[in-house]
């Protein structure tokens, strides 16, 4: 079903703006995002969650739904559920409830999610978000629950012209953690903001792999518009199927343009759920609020109500992580990076403690900083736990290359041919350095008579020099390195031309 | 073929007197000569049968017989989920169903050495009192063929009482063990709730199904809660609780046992032969040494209607998932929606979809808290005269059912027949166990039922309390007539 308002409107129509600070309306936005937890069974049942299994291959008769089987509590999926709770600084509630949740789609085997309604998990929690402006803000966190998530239908063909449709449960059952904040994010940045700042949370804590492609994250939004300065909510529209931070943003700034552009002919805005189309970059109706579902909740009578015992909880809560933001904030503070370096590298836990071993070991931080951003990260596949859990590089051995550098053993451009070798195989830098020969000549006897022949063979840049363009002996230095194969002592180098140069001038 | 209970079967296997796979041959020939009358087989295993038995004949060869169930030859409702062998539920839209998994109970019963001879009929989806709503087969009740044997369990009661099987399981949501056991001539036990796994029992109403055993005898029904009986690690809701020696101490007396007797369960209408073979045998256990107290249960004239928002409303739930996509019965249809409304409306019988629609109108927006959310209030008023009258009493004694087996198509409108259940539900919705055991016969003839209803996990005192009854009289020891 398409709506007047969505059928009229087309992608060439209104593009984004911004908005803020200058409009006549007030964005609300509240963002509810679903995140997969990374338990390595189920929610209800004891199958393996492994993302990218043949189909149905991960399945067993309680998460395809078959008559007379009952859903058991995963306790590793309540304890990711508490300490991303506890993370957002929410009320765990003491007891809570699971309810079912109904409505009819193949995807789903029960017909039926086992979800959490009234009594939640947890409730009244916040995230402290960065905006690109240098400031930062606290959007307050609703509820966080727990739920299964559903199969997947595979169309052959097009969803419009399928002849027949196929079901894999394998994701049927996955753990989900549902987070709902308050409405009062104000502009699709602040979106886009609150969704890197949840995302890192989640990775930090270890309880979610954060990949919004695959599915592992997935945001809902809901929006509206009203007066500025009004204190009533406007209608407010839900928008699904945004796969990504940039899309996230994107589908906000259609709907803040598309809504805008409505209020200010008069019209009434809808209800409804739409849908992203990122290809086209505009959302479109889904189904107005007369079609909603109701969903018949009710609680779940197969499940008793889960009391969560104090002493469990505060365990979680004392073995909480130190978090990205507090961390990003210390790299500043401690190690005097700037503010870029210490984002990129709290971005993921792994990385931060990579940095951080490092950096124990050489501590220079900016030039371990420089060494992690520049030339690990090209190296590795990712900056993921997984990622540097991978890296045959060890911090003590990057610390080992950079203490050669520093104390002249090796140039660093000698330096960057080692790390090749030490990202490939994980040895020892000075293993590497001893058995190619690549210690630097700091000989003067020896670089001597490189010396002589490059000032010899090159007569042009000696006549240069001594014309006052004391430059030209940077040419000779170089010719020097090529002969030494890179491996002459820059410094010793320079020092001993500047001082052949000097005799000719004077003769 | 004497007639004999599975206590006295497996002292005599283990005698030598006859062996498991002789009993079992002569069970499968009394099936095949009298089931056509009785009707208590949806599917008969004799495979199956046939193999346990022969597992069993060497255990007890080699002195290594698993227990006092090795051997017995027992059937199972059809809700109950046998791995290989068909389960219906008595359901069209199961009719072909194999499930890839066992029940819990009948792995159980499976591991105790029980010969399992089939699987029995029952009201489809276990929703009805007299298996007329089994959309597969037609019951007959062994004393008079011209009634219903009850139900919902009313194959599993018939197959006892009519020696097509020595003990069997069914379940119990509203009265579907007690009522049918009433009705058979037999005892039917509901146990706590949660006491016996529901893992593998096709769920009506989850918070109200409660497995139990049937047994021709109160020692062969505590033997089969013995069997099945403790926690489960695949049914939440289970009790992890110790399982006591149900069968040690049956055979102590009743001297000193508080008695209730509630004013509500004697109501009027009920039929007074039903009253006076009730009043009788509350006599008699007031003459073993028991002492009698008029209770109070004011709570009961209400558990009826609210049983009918509370079943409803969670069928409707556990039904969802019968809609062609993924197993049982598909009716091809031109979309998706279509296949499904087609499928479910072939599929399920009429009380069935009654059920569905009652239990969807009650969860639905702006009725949930009017019904649903009103409803388990009253269900908590129900706990509370029990624990009210349990701490005066030790158990309840009070009919099983108001009246005796009726006559096929006697009761036709849905009010009539959930009118049976009346007696029985309340110990469904506190979840507190129920035992019902034969206390007489009508002058023409039809068994009635005394029900006897314990505290919760105390199934011990209720069978003991069955058992001194049962010891003083001979109700048990008579068997209709069939050839």
């Amino acid at each position: 079903m398409t709506s007047g308002s969505a059928s009229r409107r087309t992608p060439e129509e209104p593009q984004a703006t911004t908005v803020r600070g200058e409009s006549k309306w007030d964005i609300v936005i509240g963002l509810e995002v679903h995140a997969q937890l990374t338990t390595r069974t189920k929610m209800f049942c004891g199958c393996p969650t492994t993302f990218g299994a043949p189909p149905n291959t991960q399945t067993c008769p309680v998460c395809q739904g078959m008559p007379g089987t009952l859903p058991v509590i995963n306790r590793r999926a309540i304890e990711y559920g508490v300490r991303t709770a506890l993370a957002f600084e929410c009320r765990v509630n003491a007891a809570c409830r699971f309810a079912r949740k109904h409505y009819y789609y193949p995807d789903m085997p029960k017909n039926f999610q086992i979800s959490q309604y009234e009594e939640p998990l947890a409730e009244e929690g916040r995230l402290e978000i960065d905006l690109p402006d240098g400031a930062s803000r606290t959007i307050g966190i609703q509820r966080l629950h727990l739920e299964e998530d559903v199969g997947k239908l595979v169309h052959e063909g097009t969803l419009e012209t399928a002849q027949s449709s196929l079901v894999d449960f394998n994701r049927a059952g996955v753990p989900l953690m549902e987070t709902v904040s308050k409405p009062e994010i104000r502009s699709p940045q602040e979106a886009a903001a609150y969704l890197r700042a949840f995302r890192a949370v989640l990775v930090y804590l270890g309880v979610c792999d954060g990949n919004m492609e695959e599915g592992s994250l997935r945001c809902d939004a809901n929006i509206s518009l009203k007066p500025a300065g009004a204190t009533q909510l406007g209608t407010k529209v839900e928008i699904k199927n945004m796969n990504s931070f940039r899309n996230v943003q994107r589908a906000l700034e259609f709907e803040v343009a598309r809504q805008t552009d409505a209020l200010e002919r008069g019209e009434r805005i809808v209800q409804e759920t739409r849908l992203w189309d990122a290809d086209r970059g505009y959302t479109r109706s889904m189904r107005s609020k007369e079609f909603a579902h109701d969903y018949r909740y009710f609680p779940e009578p197969d499940l008793v109500p889960l009391k969560l015992d104090a002493a469990w909880t505060a365990g979680i809560r004392a073995a909480l992580p130190e978090l990205p933001r507090a961390r990003r904030q210390r790299f500043v503070a401690d190690y005097g990076v700037p503010a870029y370096d210490a984002a990129l590298l709290t971005q993921s836990r792994a990385l931060a403690e990579y940095y951080e071993a490092a950096v124990r070991e050489f501590p220079q931080p900016k030039l371990v900083s420089n060494w992690v951003m520049s030339e690990l990260l090209r190296e590795l596949p990712g900056d993921d736990e997984r990622a540097i859990a991978q890296a045959k590089l060890t911090p003590s051995r990057l610390a080992g290359l950079l203490r050669l550098i520093d104390d002249g053993t090796i140039s660093g451009k000698i330096a960057k041919t080692v790390f090749e070798t030490m990202v490939r195989t994980g040895e020892d830098a000075i293993a590497i350095v001893r058995r190619e020969g690549l210690t630097q000549v700091a000989d003067a006897g020896a670089l001597a008579s490189m010396v002589a022949s490059a000032i010899a063979g090159n007569p042009r840049a000696v006549e240069d020099y001594r014309k006052g363009k004391t430059a030209a002996s940077k040419a000779i230095v170089g010719h020097v390195m090529k002969a030494s194969g890179g491996r002459a002592n820059p410094a010793l180098v320079s020092r001993l031309v500047e001082e052949e140069l000097e005799k000719l001038t004077k003769r | 073929m004497k007639r004999a209970t599975i206590h006295e079967l497996t002292a005599a296997y283990t005698r030598g007197e006859t062996t498991p796979s002789r009993v079992t041959e002569e069970y499968l020939a009394r099936i095949a000569k009298l089931d056509d009358k009785v009707g208590a087989y949806l599917t008969v295993t004799a495979d199956h049968a046939r193999a346990a038995a022969n597992a069993s004949d060497e255990r007890y060869r080699h002195g290594r017989a698993l227990g006092p169930l090795d051997g017995a030859p027992i059937t199972l409702k059809d809700v109950f989920c046998t791995r290989g062998i068909r389960t219906t539920c008595a359901s069209k839209i199961l009719e072909q169903f194999m499930p890839p998994y066992d029940a819990t109970v009948a792995e159980r019963l499976a591991k105790a050495g029980a010969a399992l001879l089939g699987k029995s009929n029952m009201d489809e989806f276990a929703m009805g009192s007299s298996t007329e709503h089994s959309a597969l087969k037609v019951t007959r009740n062994p004393w008079d063929l011209s009634r219903v044997p009850g139900g919902s369990s009313g194959g599993p009661a018939a197959a006892v009482a009519a020696g097509l099987a020595a003990g069997s399981l069914g379940t119990d949501t509203g009265g579907s063990i007690r009522q049918p056991a009433a009705f058979c001539g037999v005892v039917g036990l509901k146990p706590t709730y949660g006491r016996v796994s529901r893992y593998g029992l096709v769920a009506f109403a989850s918070s109200l199904d409660h497995p139990g055993p049937f047994g021709s005898d109160v020692t062969d029904t505590a033997l089969l809660l013995g069997a099945i009986a403790g926690h489960d690690p695949m049914d939440a809701t289970s009790i992890d609780a110790p399982v006591p020696d149900y069968a040690a101490g049956l055979e102590r007396d009743v001297r000193g046992l508080r008695l209730g007797v509630p004013d509500e369960y004697f109501i009027a209408g009920m039929d007074p032969e039903v009253e006076g073979a009730v009043r009788a045998a509350i006599d008699v256990l007031k003459g073993l040494g028991a002492t009698l107290e008029r209770i109070s249960l004011p709570a009961t004239p209400h558990a009826l209607a609210t049983y009918y928002v509370i079943a409803p409303a969670e069928a409707s739930s556990n039904l969802a998932r019968y809609d062609g996509v993924k197993y049982g019965l598909r009716v091809p249809g031109h979309d998706l929606i279509d296949m499904e409304s087609r499928t479910r409306a072939a599929g399920f019988g009429a009380e069935v979809r009654r059920r569905i629609m009652l239990g969807t109108y009650v969860l639905s927006a702006g009725y949930y808290d009017a019904y649903y959310g009103q409803a388990q209030k009253v269900r908590t008023l129900v706990r509370r005269d029990f624990d009210a009258a349990f701490a005066r009493v030790d158990l309840i004694v009070a009919p099983t059912t108001p009246n005796v087996p009726f006559k096929h198509g006697e009761k036709a409108d849905p009010i009539s027949m959930y009118l049976n259940d009346v007696l029985t539900i309340p110990a469904d919705m506190s979840g507190t166990p129920a035992i019902s055991v034969p206390c007489g016969f009508t002058a023409s003839g039809l068994p009635i039922g005394l029900q006897l209803i314990g505290r919760a996990l105390d199934e011990a005192t209720v069978l003991r309390a069955a058992r001194a009854y049962e010891r003083a009289t001979d109700w048990h020891t008579r068997h209709p007539e069939l050839s």
